[in-house]
């Protein structure tokens, strides 16, 4: 294609590129170096059902002098990116002078809600990822191994975790673990343990949080390994049959070389997707044992008082985040990419 | 006092319901606020208005959207309807207006109580007023010879006894979900114990105080009695847990009180059993362990004079003190409109009113506070952290906040 000819074809990609990733990333990095005016605060007597009483609140017209002068608020530069709520340099300074050892130390970082957030999202994504891509091909291959009268038929019930929303699915579920549903009444059982409870245990939300991540994503895994499967050559598995492989060697010399490039989008789809658990955490109530960068986020911009440099702040750390999660497949797929041109 | 002005009020409610006329605005009214049965209603009144377009948003999510749906110009919403926590967001932005001018023309028929005055001006017009307090089952506290508790000490005493005897495992109930529901709980305990949020004056916190440890330490002796699931439990789920029979005592809203029973399902034990008792005190102290909410609607600021009058129009048409009577009505929240007679799901909150229990918190950094306790204090419950460790961290994670935002230096 002639450079020029590219040129135009590229451009209104690229504007919308420009105007809705690379825009918004701009501003949510200033958002995350600016800080709201300091206060001004003064004393008023609110009257109300209840009686009078005398209270602090906001001076209007001193701030609205304060923002008129700097509306974009207060520089802070890396602040709040150094504060508590994020990488907290400080306190894991203290934590790290005070521990006795480094199991100490973990405790206390693990108070702060940044590396509490990361502890939890990190072995998601790294303990999810994998299990749906095996998840995902076992199924298509059972399923490509079916008559095809009843194919369609179980593609469509494979699929029925991925159609329901994430929260509906997770709302779903959470109330059949509930101490008093469904699955929890039966792992009570099997456990032999009447007070039992899934939502009350740390370890046991992760796990059925974790659960919950691969039944979702794995009918992703397994239509992308289904349709891949549509195309393998069919020369080289009668030659590996007529060579006298078993099934499990076929897969493995064959189907699974042959599946790689997939299996590596996959990956690097479901790294970006787990990286950004949420909906989960929500719909199980689980905050209590298990939060996400993304979690935190809604938290900051949730409450009655919004903190949006926080949450800005939370999003810049989790596009670098994703960012450093990609670069090991983007590289790998760039020296493909290099090696076959 | 609350009684008093609410008797005044209904007799100048005979008076003036004869004058009524129909609604009648030149202007688009458009209104934001919570889902829960008394504000359809008010929403419901105010789209009865003719002349011009009326529309309401009302849903769980309002505070998400009240105040960026406030913040342009012109605002989308013309009027929120918030409570005591929720307006101070708004305030703290500037983003309603001072009703002084509309209540002097059409506000005749508003109660003086009803006017939430701040610095000497009308910022909302409240509607309803709120708390939490016991609500128990009356069979079995009968089977036990135990008079409904009035401290949360006899609270405890209670449900030692209920296990005991094998009647409940799990006897008390509490909305104590993670997040916004833990916090409130704790307030109002802290509350109880005579405690302070913040250094008189400033915005520096002081909940790492021997009245927030108490506080945390009677939370933890009741959540011993509760379901062990009861960090996930918001009003909605330990309502469940009521309405299964599986609780005998519990703190809970006074505006969920009517429907308490009126579910599908419910055995009738529960139904003949239920009954509400004012709020209880904690640790010897006098004030009641709650707090006093009231619910009201705003005006924009961001809109025109003309809006501006709609709406408050409307809003008035959503509160006129005829929609009292429909008995259904009538029953869905303590209203503070002119002519209210209280029903018997009101006893709670009139109680709380009657025993001193303060107002919640109106500061600029509560909602701080608030967010802060809601995170921090989860670990200490689920017996990971000491009380001293858990309320550093409320101080740690607030003041950061609070530095942010620009409350501290």
């Amino acid at each position: 294609m002639k450079h020029r000819t590219f040129f135009w074809f590229f451009l209104p990609t690229g504007l919308a590129m420009l105007l809705f990733i690379a825009a918004p990333i701009v501003s949510v990095v200033m958002q995350s170096m600016f800080a709201p005016h300091e206060a001004v605060l003064s004393v008023v007597e609110n009257c109300g059902p209840f009686g009078c009483t005398q209270e602090t609140a906001i001076d209007q017209q001193a701030t609205q002098a304060l923002r008129d002068a700097a509306p974009l608020g207060r520089f802070v530069g890396l602040d709040i990116y150094l504060d508590r709520g994020h990488l907290a340099v400080n306190e894991v300074r203290a934590a790290w002078q005070s521990a006795e050892g480094f199991g100490d130390f973990l405790s206390g970082l693990s108070n702060l809600p940044f590396y509490r957030a990361m502890a939890f999202t990190l072995t998601y994504t790294f303990t999810v990822t994998p299990l749906l891509i095996v998840l995902g091909l076992m199924i298509a291959l059972a399923v490509n191994t079916l008559q095809a009268r009843i194919k369609g038929l179980v593609i469509f019930f494979s699929l029925l975790p991925m159609i329901v929303t994430p929260l509906v699915g997770s709302l779903i579920l959470f109330w059949m673990i509930d101490s008093r549903g469904v699955l929890g009444s039966a792992i009570q059982w099997l456990a032999s343990d009447p007070g039992l409870s899934l939502k009350a245990s740390t370890g046991l939300t992760w796990a059925m949080l974790i659960v919950y991540g691969v039944w979702h994503s794995a009918p992703f895994a397994f239509v992308v390994f289904y349709a891949g499967l549509q195309t393998l050559p069919r020369d080289q598995i009668e030659a590996a049959q007529i060579d006298g492989a078993t099934r499990w060697h076929q897969v493995r010399f064959v189907v699974i070389p042959h599946l790689m490039p997939l299996v590596t989008f996959v990956a690097l789809i479901q790294l970006m997707d787990n990286f950004r658990v949420f909906e989960p955490i929500v719909g199980f109530n689980a905050s209590a044992h298990a939060t996400s960068l993304s979690w935190i986020i809604f938290n900051d911009m949730g409450g009655e008082t919004r903190q949006l440099s926080a949450a800005a702040a939370t999003s810049v750390i989790t596009i670098v985040g994703v960012a450093i999660l990609l670069s090991p497949v983007l590289v790998r797929t760039w020296r493909d990419f290099r090696s076959k041109h | 006092m609350f009684l008093k002005s609410l008797a005044t009020a209904g007799a100048m409610a005979i008076l003036t319901t004869s004058t009524a006329m129909a609604c009648e605005i030149s202007a688009r009214v458009s209104i934001v606020g919570n889902e829960f049965p008394a504000i359809q209603t008010v929403g419901a009144g105010a789209q009865a208005c003719t002349g011009a377009e009326v529309t309401t948003n009302l849903t769980a999510d309002h505070q998400k959207i009240n105040l960026p749906g406030m913040q342009g110009n012109p605002a989308e919403y013309t009027s929120a309807i918030i409570a005591n926590s929720s307006i101070v967001a708004l305030i703290n932005e500037d983003v309603i207006r001072p009703l002084d001018d509309l209540v002097a023309k059409h506000g005749q028929d508003l109660a003086k109580t009803q006017l939430i005055t701040i610095d000497g001006k009308v910022m909302a017009v409240a509607f309803m007023a709120n708390a939490q307090h016991l609500v128990y089952r009356s069979d079995v506290l009968e089977q036990i010879g135990v008079e409904p508790p009035k401290t949360y000490e006899e609270l405890l005493a209670a449900a030692q006894m209920i296990r005991e005897k094998g009647i409940m495992e799990n006897p008390v109930g509490g909305a104590f979900a993670s997040g916004w529901n833990l916090a409130e709980e704790f307030v109002n305990m802290f509350i109880g114990y005579d405690g302070d949020f913040f250094v008189a004056g400033t915005a520096q916190p002081s909940v790492n105080s021997e009245a927030g440890i108490k506080a945390l330490e009677t939370m933890k002796a009741l959540s011993e009695y509760m379901n062990p699931d009861f960090l996930t439990h918001d009003s909605n789920a330990t309502n469940a847990e009521f309405r299964a029979g599986n609780v005998a005592l519990m703190n809970m809203w006074g505006s969920r009180a009517a429907t308490m029973t009126e579910a599908e399902g419910v055995p009738q034990e529960v139904i003949d059993g239920f009954a509400i008792a004012g709020p209880m005190t904690v640790g010897g102290g006098s004030v009641p362990a709650s707090t006093l909410w009231w619910d009201g609607w705003t005006v924009a600021k961001n809109i025109s004079d003309e809006e501006a009058e709609a709406t408050f129009v409307a809003m008035m048409n959503g509160i006129r003190p005829e929609i009292l009577s429909d008995a259904e009505v009538a029953k869905q929240a303590v209203w503070l409109i002119p002519g209210y007679e209280p029903t018997e799901a009101a006893v709670g909150v009139f109680a709380a009113a009657n025993s001193g229990t303060v107002p919640y918190p109106m500061l600029p950094y509560m909602g701080l506070m608030h967010t802060a306790l809601g995170n921090e204090l989860s670990d200490f419950m689920q017996g990971k952290e000491s009380a001293e460790q858990a309320l550093a961290d409320v101080e740690a994670a607030y003041t950061a906040a609070a530095k942010e935002n620009g409350f501290l230096q």
